[in-house]
């Protein structure tokens, strides 16, 4: 009778795990990549969903599997269970294969976060400032012209960008869905990510750590562009030049929002 | 009148918060007048130290120190009478109880006092967050909200509460007559409201309470209005309780089990609140130490956390997270020691890989340690730290994971008795394997990296301390309800109880791991349009959740005013507590217990795990008294 429910628990259970896996999958969890990094990330979630799923499943399974077969019967109130006190061979083996697959899945997400560090030739560098409650943005100074700060944020798509990010009063997070990145803006340092946008559009630029009163309305926009139109983009910016730069942080983000 | 002012009581305890709060003014305008700071008078200066000193005068006052200050003074003490043991009428839980079954009680009942508060701020934030927009609270009134609800909850419910279960059966467990120190488990509780109160009335504070989450990150914490010094020096109460009780619980079980009752014939109860213990006494310290830091920094202008005076803000986070995270597993720990005891007993088996389940609780307390940087992913701290941090915090799911596993296999082939504490066991083993699992996901750096600060936080946190914490908190309580009132509660009311918090508790949180992913930052009280249709779901499924607390709340209070007399040992379980009678004679035992045996024999012939001399053996409750036990269905 054991042998024959432990077939038929594990039938069913592969059954429902790989439903399990299919219903997971098909889910549209993210919101539309916009970055090289992002496809990495979310093949990595795919991985650990189908990883995860099974370990649910088993553990659901064994939980109905008891309930239905060994629940207390009437006319068994004095009834015990056998005395087992425990299997060292099982005991190895749940040790051992969880650890070694969590081991395995540090090694993908370690070489996932390798790639998407990675620096590229040719990084534009743009730097991020967090102020309570908007966001500016300022370009290098470069080729003699005059460096731009603003409060909206263009990027040429396709290219390489490095963010240099502080912030000038309490912690602010840089986050920017569409990319899967983020980074905290930090009084007194200057943190940094790396991003590869591949998508023309407009996406949603979060303040994801709690920064005060306005930290919820604290959303605005990043424009993806192509080159040429980025290129017309900061040339404005520069000519329009010295007054916006010199406003620093003091900028507010009533511009842009999502 | 004049003798009641003198005796330990509410009336002196009166008196001397009145005399604090004038000892605050004092010393503030002496200090004031002396720098020659104008107003001499200030308010903000006074609170700041009311709120520090005042709880101590009141303390004082109802009497938490008077054997110690006889003592001290070299006056004759009164040798102990145990005059302040065990409880004869209600007012009795309103004093200085030395007896660990009226802290227990005490402990339990005001957490659980302090749980619905914050579950009803859970219930204001949720219809707030019913539409996007603002409809019922201001952004920080919202603030608020969210961290009086998170720090009541941590600080004033899943780890005081365990603290007050752990009170009430761990020395009975091990055939103790009481802790080790019963005043300073008296003194442990009483810092426990005072905590609480202040954490409530910084609403009252100018500025409204404290808003910076209940992880007060600086610098937002060190420029907040005075209502965030509620939460900092509140924290220290609640920290200093449970320091004291995590000492109280060491001792006890190390010096005070009956004979016979080696380590290993020890209740995994008693083994996980031993782990508990070691993790509060030495992480406890670090968020003590952190709050202090941030009240130099807001009442006297140091600069630990200011860039610009040579500060470090990213200290802040280290210090705080060095406790909070081994705080996670304070909060779950003596929850495995209770699903332990529950499912060896409703599955009428040994409980499986009994020496792994406590080498595994062992285990978690070490590595607990270690993983404290993965809340720090985002944060701007050095990048390789991160790739350490990574493979502990993963890793840490194998000894949980050896701990669910044998779970199950002690539920294989056993006779399971499915009452209301079984069947929250199991809504524990299942729910608490999702937060696990999506716990093992934000170990994963680049998926951390996008998720972390958005709803799959908040669902991954109610999944592991609610669907966790809060199932075992429950099922404990169903099934020591017996033990600790000497009544039934009613099987069907706990059934609908489980039922409804079971669902609804999936439906308010499952889809927040979906609107985290699509990037809804947490700790928001509007948000963008593309949300509103889960939020509008999330809202509605946790009002229903929020009633059926009140199920709970009712079974409680009507089966102790009321409930059928429980016999000694209604579940025939073999560990010390079930052995005498419900509640227990004052001192415990009236024979003192010897431990011959393992506590989970159940199926071996004739096993027994204590004897009491006379010969009494701790046999398995006769059949006649099954009839009081609830009947499975």
């Amino acid at each position: 009778m054991r042998k024959h429910l432990l077939a038929q628990m594990l039938g069913i259970g592969s059954v429902a795990a790989a439903a399990g896996i299919a219903i997971a999958l098909a889910i549209d969890w993210f919101p539309k990549q916009a970055s090289a990094q992002a496809g990495r990330v979310d093949r990595l979630f795919d991985v650990l969903l189908i990883i995860s799923v099974p370990v649910f499943v088993l553990v659901v399974t064994v939980v109905i599997y008891s309930v239905v077969h060994f629940r207390m019967r009437p006319g068994e109130e004095l009834k015990d269970g056998p005395p087992v006190h425990g299997n060292t061979r099982l005991e190895i083996v749940w040790t051992t294969i969880p650890a070694v697959v969590l081991v395995a899945l540090c090694g993908y997400g370690y070489a996932v976060l390798h790639k998407n560090e990675a620096s590229a030739a040719n990084e534009l560098r743009v730097r991020v400032n967090g102020v309570q409650f908007a966001w500016n943005f300022g370009y290098p100074a470069a080729g003699g012209q005059k460096a731009v700060a603003t409060n909206e944020l263009y990027l040429p798509v396709g290219q390489a960008v490095k963010f240099d990010i502080t912030s000038q009063d309490v912690i602010h997070s840089f986050f920017v869905p569409a990319w899967r990145l983020k980074s905290d803006a930090v009084p007194g340092l200057t943190t940094h990510y790396r991003v590869k946008p591949d998508r023309i559009g407009d996406f949603p630029v979060v303040c994801a750590e709690l920064c005060g009163l306005g930290h919820a309305t604290m959303r605005q926009v990043v424009h993806v562009v192509p080159r040429a139109e980025f290129d017309a983009w900061l040339a404005k910016q520069r000519a329009a030049g010295g007054a916006a730069a010199s406003g620093g942080g003091a900028g507010s983000g009533a511009g842009a929002s999502s | 009148m004049a003798t009641k002012l003198r005796a330990p009581g509410w009336y002196r305890a009166g008196v001397m918060s009145a005399v604090g709060i004038a000892f605050s003014y004092g010393l503030t305008a002496l200090v004031r007048s002396l720098y020659g700071l104008d107003p001499v008078i200030d308010g903000e200066a006074v609170t700041v130290v009311a709120l520090i000193a005042a709880p101590f005068f009141f303390l004082i006052g109802l009497g938490a120190f008077d054997y110690w200050f006889y003592w001290a003074s070299g006056r004759p003490t009164r040798p102990e009478d145990h005059s302040s043991h065990g409880a004869h009428s209600w007012k009795d839980y309103f004093r200085i109880n030395t007896d660990h079954k009226v802290i227990g009680i005490q402990y339990v009942c005001t957490s659980f006092f302090f749980m619905l508060i914050g579950g009803l701020m859970a219930m204001l934030l949720r219809a707030e967050l019913a539409r996007p927009g603002q409809q019922f609270v201001d952004s920080n009134a919202y603030n608020g909200l969210f961290s009086v609800h998170a720090s009541l909850l941590i600080f004033l419910f899943v780890i005081p509460v365990f603290a007050g279960l752990a009170n009430y059966v761990i020395p009975l467990m091990i055939g103790a007559p009481d802790m080790a120190f019963p005043r300073l488990n008296a003194l442990s509780f009483w810092l426990l409201p005072i905590a609480g109160l202040m954490m409530v009335a910084s609403f009252f504070a100018p500025g409204g309470s404290f808003a910076t989450g209940w992880t007060a990150y600086a610098p937002l914490s060190t420029h907040a209005p005075l209502g965030q010094l509620f939460f900092t020096v509140g924290v220290q109460f609640a920290g200093a309780s449970s320091i004291a009780t995590a000492l109280n619980f060491l001792v006890t079980i190390i010096t005070m089990r009956a004979p016979g009752m080696s380590f290993w014939r020890m209740p995994l109860l008693v083994w996980a609140n031993f782990s508990t213990s070691l993790l509060v006494v030495i992480a406890t310290p670090f968020v003590a130490g952190s709050q202090f830091f941030v009240l130099l920094d807001r009442a006297l202008g140091f600069n630990f956390f200011n860039p610009a005076g040579g500060g470090e803000v990213l200290m802040y986070q280290h210090v705080f997270w060095f406790y909070s995270h081994p705080a996670v597993y304070i909060m779950m720990l003596p929850g495995f020691g209770i699903i332990s005891e529950i499912i060896s007993v409703k599955a009428r088996k040994p409980i499986f890989g009994y020496r792994m389940m406590a080498f595994s609780l062992l285990a978690i307390v070490v590595l607990g340690f270690t993983v404290w940087a993965h809340h720090m992913f985002v944060s701007g701290m050095q990048g390789w730290i991160r790739v350490p941090m990574m493979i502990t915090t993963s890793i840490i799911a194998v000894p949980t994971g050896i701990k669910i596993f044998s779970w199950l296999a002690t539920l294989w082939r056993g006779v399971l008795r499915l009452d209301t504490p079984m069947l929250f066991a199991l809504g524990f083993l299942t729910m608490f394997t999702l937060g696990g699992i999506s716990g093992v996901m934000l170990a994963i750096i680049p998926i951390d990296i996008h998720v972390s600060d958005t709803y799959f936080i908040v669902a991954h946190i109610h999944y592991v301390l609610f669907g966790g914490s809060l199932f075992t908190i429950y099922a404990g309580v169903y099934y020591w309800f017996p033990k600790m009132t000497g009544r039934m509660y009613d099987e069907t009311l706990g059934k609908l109880h489980f039922w409804a918090t079971f669902i609804f508790f999936n439906a308010t949180f499952a889809p927040m791991h979906l609107i985290g992913i699509e990037g809804m930052p947490r700790r928001v009280a509007d948000y963008a349009e593309q949300f509103a249709g889960w939020n509008l779901f999330i809202s509605i499924a946790s009002f229903f959740l929020g009633l059926s607390t009140l199920v709970f709340v009712y079974n409680m209070i009507v089966s102790w005013r009321g409930g059928p007399k429980a016999v000694a040992n209604p579940w025939r379980s073999l560990t010390l507590e079930w052995q005498v009678s419900s509640p227990p004679p004052v001192f415990n035992f009236d024979q003192v217990p010897t431990v011959v045996g393992s506590p989970y024999e159940y199926g071996v012939p004739g096993a027994v795990h204590g004897i009491f001399k006379g010969g009494a053996e701790a046999k398995p409750a006769p059949a006649g008294t099954i009839a009081t036990a609830p009947t499975p269905d």
